[in-house]
């Protein structure tokens, strides 16, 4: 069954993954990315948040389609050496590897119950990067706000 | 056959191939930032994957962070992306080439 489930999720989330990089329009893009984090069950970040600021990067910027005629650049030939050669290096990698590191404190009980313990160790043992992720999160919203205003500020003024 | 830490690198490293593939490949902006995000996905599955194999729950509160530290990285990424679109008007990566040498 635990195979069944992961089968049928990992096809899910590579076709959908290839459907992101091969369709012509980008809102499709964008929608077969949800169905790819779907299948990876990150649903809880990614439609609420990065789905909706894409899909507003879409329709603000008024790409049309029939600009997207030609995807690929120039360089592709280089592109898909880069990539063949990745495939063979990871690939060689991901198949020879061994864990070698030691088992952690958690076992199976302790791991099907994780959100708690999750919780837990977010709030005691990490709560220093909680917060410094949280100024990060700050600082990413006023970023992105500055970017975008002092663009704005230009153009009103030539 | 039961699952494995390799069945789930395998799958990690399968999206990892096809988000530097859209990276490398495609002319679009969005469509790049997207397999970033893919990018991201697959490695927060290898680490989600590795925290449980090794009984081990620092990957699970990486998994949290990273998530985090992407939407703040597509948050920046769009709004560069809506500054350059506003003063070059295109959205392709080989029009943007000032900087090269």
């Amino acid at each position: 069954m635990e195979q069944f489930f992961f089968y049928m999720f990992a096809i899910a989330a590579v076709v959908s993954a290839v459907l992101v990089i091969s369709v012509r329009n980008p809102v499709h893009s964008a929608f077969y990315l949800i169905v790819c984090f779907l299948a990876a069950v990150q649903l809880f970040i990614y439609v609420g948040a990065i789905m909706v600021l894409f899909l507003f990067a879409v329709l603000v910027l008024d790409i049309g389609r029939e600009q997207f005629r030609e995807r690929f650049h120039g360089q592709t030939v280089p592109a898909l050496a880069a990539i063949a050669g990745l495939f063979v290096v990871m690939g060689i990698l991901v198949v020879s590897g061994k864990i070698t590191a030691p088992l952690g404190p958690f076992d199976e009980p302790a791991l099907m119950k994780n959100t708690e313990v999750i919780g837990k160790s977010l709030y005691t043992s990490y709560i220093f990067p909680f917060e410094i992720v949280s100024i990060l999160l700050l600082i990413a919203l006023i970023g992105a706000v500055v970017l975008v205003m002092s663009g704005q500020g230009k153009e009103n003024k030539g | 056959m039961a699952l494995t830490l390799t069945h789930y690198l395998v799958l990690s490293f399968i999206l990892f191939l096809v988000g530097i593939a859209g990276v490398l490949l495609r002319r679009n902006i969005i469509i790049v930032l997207m397999s970033l995000e893919l990018i991201f996905n697959s490695v927060n599955i290898s680490l989600a994957a590795f925290s449980y194999f090794l009984q081990n729950l620092n990957g699970t509160i990486f998994v949290v962070f990273s998530i985090t530290i992407a939407a703040a990285e597509a948050a920046i990424g769009l709004a560069i992306l809506v500054a350059v679109y506003r003063r070059r008007q295109t959205a392709y990566v080989d029009e943007l080439d000032e900087m090269r040498g």
